[in-house]
């Protein structure tokens, strides 16, 4: 396998204890701020030494506890792209890039450096320093540097993060550029939900030091193993929940209960639902024997420039002490629809959508 | 008149700056990233020219290089005596601007992103590599500063070298020292000309130590206001 991780570090608050394997393709890290992704990558490029364990890249073992490898940052051709970039502010692009090639011959090392430059698109650009590059130029450079050492590996530490929104889309889409035609593992450390699902193929969720999921991101999307992986991947609405019978529970916390797909031989505890797999159900398609279907009152709302998040209470009209059972999130268009229409609306949990967690 | 105070007060001043700034330098180098103890005791002793009186300084250095001091009986063998000689003036300013020079360059390397160090290693870069080409240039502003002060001080120096050096003129009278006697000996004309010299000599580096720092950074003017805006 290119990626063999196994070990464990403790850190002030935890031990970051993981182990996978991992192959060519781009590997999200997805976890909350403090959840150790970042020392998991340092500890992979060699800036930080692990207690225990062995790390291997590309067949090479790069650290290894008990035979007492530790190979150093600077040997291990690990390519890194920090947060904030982390360019040599007194060298130009050109030298920034060029840093990791000075045992080249100069024609040559010209020459990559004009390829690399190429390959990120700051052609034009060599000889300014970074402080005269846009945010993203920099990151482009950044990533130029990382490069240039032909890594075995390449990790980046929240590529996205210091980036001003209308610039992201565009290098992000470059940045998957880079990541199609790099030949290596990739790691992507970010806390962004929607930027591990587009850059990333396999998930790797990390809370507290532990990985909490690992695998293909659509299974973990679809199924995740756990309420925290479901929050993780942007789930909110969880209820407590206990089976009833093997098609139906009852979510504590919501007050009603739900047919679900057979969960014979499982334990239930919680059940979720994605707010923007909530369906209004409008009242002409109401007339079948609809299932999971609840009538909803308005508790609150919040706007985003295409999207409202409807705060929704079950069962009965909110009141001031009783927090929101769901949250919807719907496109103003359909929301348009029925905003007018009285209350109570009606919602549907569709059984195919339901969350159920173990946990 | 005699200029050799001028010459004397130059090559000492200077000498003492280039050696402060070596053995400056590298103890804030070893300094970096360690703890314990040790360091901590490290640390009072190489501050400890800061705090003390010149004139303590200068008593130390006696006894240290004397004939029966450790330092002065090693010299000794190989025929050097640095007592009451033109570099004890050396001697007697870099120990006392040393503290300067350490701090001020310590200061400055901690003030370097770890994260572009750390950038440098990854690259492959050795660790001298990354102080000579990142850490180093990164932060020579603080140097500079640790720099200017170290020569001023050495410039100014007179409690230790009068001690540890006298008053010979013509080997060991700086201009601080020459200023001292001409006031001592009533020589009041004689006092304002050393003082505009020492004046317009302060003057004079100070200026040309900052423009050339200036033309050594462009970068960092351009990084700077990129900062601000």
């Amino acid at each position: 396998m290119p990626l063999e991780i196994e070990f464990q570090k403790s850190l002030r608050e935890f031990t970051l204890d993981v182990s996978f394997h991992g192959g060519d393709e781009p590997l999200a890290v997805l976890g909350p701020s403090g959840s150790g992704k970042t020392m998991l990558l340092r500890v992979i490029a060699g800036l930080e030494r692990p207690d225990r364990g062995r790390i291997a890249l590309n067949g090479r073992v790069v650290f290894d506890a008990a035979r007492h490898i530790h190979v150093p940052a600077r040997e291990r051709r690990v390519g890194v792209l920090f947060q904030h970039y982390a360019l040599f502010p007194h060298r130009t692009a050109r030298e920034n890039i060029a840093f990791g090639l000075h045992q080249l011959a100069l024609a040559e090392r010209e020459a990559r450096v004009k390829e690399l430059a190429q390959r990120v698109h700051v052609t034009g650009l060599e000889s300014r320093f970074p402080g005269e590059l846009s945010g993203g130029e920099q990151q482009r450079v950044a990533l130029a540097r990382a490069l240039a050492i032909q890594p075995e590996a390449l990790l980046l530490d929240e590529a996205l993060t210091a980036l001003d929104t209308h610039l992201r889309s565009q290098v992000e889409q470059q940045l998957q550029e880079t990541l199609d035609t790099f030949d290596g593992p990739a790691l992507l450390v970010t806390h962004n939900i929607e930027e591990a699902y587009r850059l990333g193929r396999k998930l790797l969720v990390l809370t507290r030091g532990k990985i909490a999921a690992f695998g293909d991101k659509e299974e973990i999307f679809r199924h995740p193993p756990s309420v925290e992986v479901a929050r993780l991947t942007g789930c909110k609405n969880f209820s407590r929940a206990r089976a009833i019978s093997s098609t139906e529970i009852e979510a504590l916390d919501w007050g009603c209960r739900l047919r679900v797909p057979d969960v014979s031989g499982k334990t239930v505890n919680h059940v979720g639902i994605r707010a923007h797999h909530l369906d209004f159900v409008e009242a002409h398609d109401r007339t079948g024997a609809n299932e999971n279907v609840f009538p909803c009152w308005l508790a609150r709302s919040s706007e985003t420039p295409f999207r409202i998040t409807l705060f929704l209470h079950l069962q009965t009209p909110p009141t001031s002490t009783t927090p929101p059972h769901l949250q919807a999130e719907v496109f103003k268009e359909k929301w348009a629809r029925f905003r007018n229409s009285p209350l109570p609306w009606h919602i549907r949990l569709s059984p195919e959508s339901l969350l159920l967690f173990p946990d | 008149m005699d200029w050799s105070p001028l010459w004397i007060s130059l090559a000492t001043s200077l000498l003492a700056t280039a050696i402060t700034l070596v053995a400056g330098l590298t103890a804030a180098v070893w300094r970096e990233n360690r703890t314990g103890p040790g360091v901590a005791l490290a640390d009072g002793i190489l501050l400890l020219p800061l705090v003390l009186p010149p004139t303590v300084v200068g008593f130390l250095l006696l006894l240290l290089f004397g004939r029966n001091g450790p330092l002065g009986h090693l010299l000794m063998k190989f025929g050097a005596v640095v007592v009451f000689s033109w570099p004890a003036t050396i001697v007697a300013a870099a120990v006392v601007a040393f503290p300067l020079m350490y701090l001020t360059a310590r200061g400055a390397l901690e003030q370097v992103d770890p994260h572009i160090l750390e950038a440098a290693r990854t690259l492959g870069a050795s660790e001298w590599r990354v102080l000579r080409e990142v850490a180093l240039p990164l932060a020579w502003p603080g140097v500079l500063a640790g720099l200017v002060l170290s020569f001023a001080r050495a410039l100014g120096e007179f409690g230790a070298t009068l001690m540890f050096a006298g008053d010979i003129p013509g080997r060991t009278e700086t201009i601080p020292l020459a200023i001292y006697f001409a006031v001592e000996s009533g020589e009041m004309r004689r006092a304002f000309i050393w003082c505009g010299i020492d004046l317009a000599v302060s003057f004079l580096l100070l200026t040309a130590l900052y423009r050339w720092t200036k033309a050594r950074t462009p970068w960092r003017a351009r990084w700077m206001s990129q900062d601000a805006a």
